[in-house]
């Protein structure tokens, strides 16, 4: 069916989550898309009901409800609107029953595994495992480890066009060995993607065809020096209709409902993400923290690269954080002392009970310091994995043999990042939005000028699938309802002693007010901000300090507004250091918390 | 959304449960449906896969790869014993013979003319599943495994570890709020369930595992301890397969938290009676909590697999599963509809509860109370 995208005044859309499916519905109101209501209804892929549609139904008929308006006809989605009744386009994502799981394999861990995993991620999929010649797993590990992961997909990488054959082959042979069998209905052949080298095609064939459903794509590493994970990722999306989302309980239906393919949750935020950051020419990071997974988004000189931390989050994967983080990164956050005993206790009885919310204030302090951890750790696997290409040659100079510089360097850039993004419970939901700000801050370490803001409902996946049939719908929305500006952070490269002049701002606005402050190093300062439009900055770092621009240089730039305000951050970067006594520590974070108003009273 | 509240663990006298018990594989069912069976019954088994070994006959024989097929001393298929000569190639001339030998005992699987591998199967893993709870045999599942039916007491606890255990219940505290101590245990608890109190230390669960005991029903443990125990930091609630030589199940949470008076009081009921303990826990999609299952010594009567709560109402007996009030036990005396502030500036549902203990009120959001079925 052809869209035509000025014909569509109403849009349903529905993201069916692991445990909750969401139904928004948009319309074309005095020429302008926006949000009306939003519905939720728990998610239905698990017995008794084993039927996504169910769930789907009953978040649109909460929409309904809300509206006052029919959307349903019985059982299927009134198309196209007719007078009040019905809606023109119906779209839908999922990451219902663990969303996409994949393996992939290349030859190389720290190249073609890497591109495969940047393939794999960047198509919405959770990486269950690297396989790959170089990982320190003798052959029948890797066929045993194979055998237990049952994924739904594998994708098959290794070597450049015109390289090596053998070792190609020899990653094939190991897989049918293993004889691998996909996680959704035991009647099906897996689909294995191969995306390696070309002249290993027909060898490939020979060891896989008669054991998987092989497609063959061009290869996602024609060269050392180029990645081309396009024609994979479009492979993934087709085979996650065409196979896995086939197999799953009750899509068959669902898909019969839209002109427009289900795309896996991630893999649509990915696309809104992408869109804003080439429309706006800035770089972008988005994250969103759930309860059992983080995902991180970020565009970087144009490249886009998508990480999911699949056992960091606030609920599921409390403990998790937990063991990774370790108990003193967790405490330093807190302004208060905290047995550890009974700090472990709580933290493992959210992980048992994970539907839980803080009552008591402190708990409130003590989760989101968690939240602070899962965010860092998230964000320090995505900047491992959002890099250049390594192995690539480069020409160099007997000084980068000397200082041992390597090629494959992240991508991510703090200085230049225009827009930081939130969502997820503990950010979206944060009673104080100066809270989910100072999470954000905490965990990224933004450094320079840096925008704020979180997604207040997560309706990101829904308009991620609009804004590829219907990109302008998606974009207002996007920025009229679904993003919450909070404004802006002011972070000075560079260290110093307390209290020592660090930098001075001025905030110019359009009616010709000026405020101004000298922010001292160590200290944090909020300054207001209109809720929307743009004000002038001018700030003057002190010699030492960076902007952005080179030490002691000023920056001058446009704000735009937000709820929380311009929030200077004089507290150093590279490094950021809190004080090691515990009492100057919990005297530090409360001057802090005060300055930015963050709890109704001191903790 | 409908629910705000935890639905509660099961605490019944009287349910008929249904336990499948599944193959990891295909393979053979052992009863009929009608058999009586006990704990330790094999009711099915099968075998698993060898393990896969890959031998590079390239490279010990100094052969081009395309040749390695033509090498092999045994046709695929062939069973070979670990030291028998799998292949022969010759080289300089001829006149050197090499030869490779089986590293294991398995069969020949493949063998590959591009990169001289081959891939040799070890001989296959035997697997039994057992019957786990004394019953009948409800029903086949042809090839794959049975559904065991029992007249049971059962208690589900909220978190465990070890796996899948049964023994006689023996109670060694008196009172639901006695932390179970290491003095309190003999040689006479070996082989039993043993229900203590508000809580274990790991010292005394140690005591415990040296002497035999099969199980520990506790109301809560440090997590502290839990690290101890386990050897690392426990990170997702996916429990059942350690191999710690006892099962621990939890009743209430991690803390000193007295053990539901409900719970305390079933068990002690049954002391002395035989029971099968799982310390199986997930916490993600499709809920699995730990349990202990007491079978009823006569096979008969009783009522269905215990029904999903009817939600919270006024008059209903919860527990609260957060600070500050964590672990105490009350009932509904208010259910607000309007959202109210609490004191970290969230706007949530609220239940006012009457605790059981000292009939004090709070007001606690429902998102943090936990029901306490039947």
């Amino acid at each position: 069916m052809e869209i035509r995208p000025e014909n569509i005044r109403s849009i349903l859309a529905t993201d069916c989550g692991s445990t909750t499916t969401k139904a928004i519905l948009i319309e074309r109101r005095d020429g302008q898309y926006r949000l009306v209501v939003r519905g939720e209804a728990p998610t239905t892929v698990e017995s008794p009901f084993e039927d996504v549609t169910r769930g789907v139904l009953n978040a649109v008929r909460e929409v309904e409800e809300l509206a006052g308006r029919r959307l349903l006809d019985g059982e299927r989605i009134l198309a196209p609107q007719n007078g009040s009744d019905g809606v023109d386009l119906y779209v839908s994502t999922s990451s219902a029953g663990g969303g996409l799981q994949m393996m992939v394999s290349g030859l190389v861990l720290q190249m073609t595994g890497e591109s495969a995993q940047r393939a794999a991620l960047g198509a919405g999929a959770i990486v269950m495992d690297v396989i790959a010649l170089n990982d320190g797993r003798r052959p029948h590990e890797k066929i045993k480890r194979i055998r237990q992961l049952r994924p739904d997909m594998i994708l098959l990488s290794g070597g450049t066009d015109g390289g090596d054959v053998k070792r190609v082959v020899e990653m094939a042979e190991i897989l049918s060995a293993a004889d691998p069998k996909a996680r959704l209905g035991a009647g099906y052949e897996l689909p294995v993607i191969y995306a390696g080298n070309q002249q290993a095609v027909p060898l490939v064939r020979e060891c896989l065809a008669s054991r998987t459903a092989l497609s063959v794509v061009p290869n996602l590493r024609p060269t050392l020096e180029s990645e081309n994970l396009r024609p994979a990722r479009d492979a993934i999306h087709e085979l996650f209709m065409e196979h896995v989302m086939a197999h799953a309980p009750g899509y068959k239906k669902l898909m019969t409902w839209s002109p427009v393919p289900i795309m896996p949750t991630p893999g649509a935020v990915g696309i809104i993400i992408e869109k804003i950051a080439r429309r706006d020419r800035i770089s972008v990071v988005g994250v969103d923290i759930g309860g059992a997974t983080t995902d991180v988004f970020s565009v970087f000189q144009g490249v886009f690269n998508r990480t999911v931390s699949a056992n960091l989050g606030m609920s599921y994967s409390v403990s998790n954080v937990l063991a990774e983080a370790g108990i003193e990164n967790i405490l330093r956050w807190v302004p208060f002392p905290v047995e550890e005993v009974d700090l472990r206790n709580r933290i493992k009885n959210k992980m048992v009970r994970p539907t839980t919310i803080p009552h008591a204030l402190e708990d409130l302090v003590i989760e989101q310091a968690i939240a602070r951890e899962a965010l860092r750790l998230a964000f320090e696997q995505h900047k491992a994995l959002a890099t250049g290409l390594k192995g690539v040659q480069t020409e160099r100079t007997i000084s980068d043999i000397m200082a041992q510089t390597e090629s494959g360097t992240t991508r991510v850039d703090l200085v230049n990042l225009g827009l930081l993004v939130g969502s997820g419970g503990v950010l979206s939901h944060a009673p104080r939005r100066a809270q989910a700000a100072m999470m954000m801050i905490d965990a990224f370490l933004p450094e320079g000028l840096t925008h704020l803001a979180v997604d207040s409902i997560f309706m990101a996946p829904q308009l991620g699938v609009l804004s590829t049939v219907h990109e302008r719908a998606a974009t207002e929305v996007f920025e009229r309802d679904c993003l919450i500006r909070l404004g802006a952070v002011l972070a000075p490269i560079g260290g110093g002693r307390p209290g020592q002049a660090c930098v001075s701002v001025e905030l110019r606005g359009t009616a010709g007010a000026t405020v101004e402050a000298r922010v001292p190093f160590g200290e944090v300062a909020r300054l207001p901000l209109p809720a929307e439009g743009r004000v002038r900055l001018t700030a003057r770092p002190e010699r030492g300090f960076d902007l952005g621009q080179g030490k002691g240089k000023p920056l001058t730039a446009e704000v735009m507004g937000g709820v929380v305000g311009l929030i200077v951050d004089a507290r150093g970067r590279r490094p950021f250091a809190l004080p090691a006594p515990a009492r100057q520590r919990i005297a530090r974070l409360r001057a802090w918390n005060r300055a930015m108003d963050l709890f109704p009273r001191d903790v | 959304m409908a629910h705000a509240y935890t639905p509660g663990l099961k605490v019944t006298e009287s349910a008929r449960l249904r336990r499948e018990r599944r193959l990891p594989l295909r393979g053979d069912v052992l009863v009929a449906p009608g058999d009586a069976v006990a704990p330790d019954t094999v009711v099915a088994r099968t075998e698993l896969p060898g393990n896969v070994q890959t031998i590079n006959l390239a490279a010990k024989l100094a052969l081009d790869p395309a040749r390695v097929p033509g090498a092999l001393t045994r046709p695929l298929g062939a069973a070979v014993k670990r030291g028998e000569t799998l292949a022969e190639g010759k080289s300089l001339f001829g006149l050197l013979t090499q030869r490779a030998a089986a590293p294991v005992d398995g069969t020949l699987e493949s063998v590959s003319a591009v990169t001289g591998q081959l891939i040799l199967r070890e001989p296959p893993i035997p697997v039994v599943v057992n019957a786990y709870v004394r019953g009948v045999i409800a029903a086949v599942l042809p090839r794959e495994g049975v559904v065991v039916e029992t007249e049971a007491a059962l208690v589900q606890g909220i978190f465990g570890v070890g796996g899948e255990t049964f023994g006689a219940i023996r109670l060694v505290t008196t009172s639901p709020d006695q932390e179970l101590l290491a003095d309190r245990l003999t040689e006479a608890h070996r082989g039993a369930v043993v229900v203590g109190g508000c809580y274990v230390s790991h010292d005394t669960l140690m005591r415990a595992r040296q002497l035999g005991v099969a199980a520990v029903v506790v109301g809560g443990f440090d997590d502290r301890d839990l690290r101890q125990l386990l050897g690392r930091d426990l990170g997702v609630a996916i429990t059942g397969s350690e191999e710690i030589g006892i099962t621990l199940v939890l009743t209430e949470g991690f803390g000193r938290i007295p053990m539901a008076d409900r719970t305390w009081r079933l068990l002690a009921a049954h002391d002395g009676e035989q029971a099968s303990v799982s310390g199986a826990t997930q916490i993600r999609a499709g809920v699995l909590r730990p349990e202990v299952v007491i079978p009823r010594s006569r096979q008969a009567g009783g009522s269905a697999e215990p029904p999903a709560g009817t939600g919270l109402e006024v008059g209903s007996l919860l527990r609260v599963i957060r600070e500050p009030y964590f672990g105490r036990i009350g009932r509904v005396v208010e259910l607000t509809p309007a959202l109210k502030e609490l004191d970290t500036e969230a706007r949530v549902r609220v239940t006012t509860v009457e605790f059981a203990d000292d009939r004090t009120r709070a007001v606690v959001p429902r998102a943090n109370v936990e029901l306490i079925e039947g």
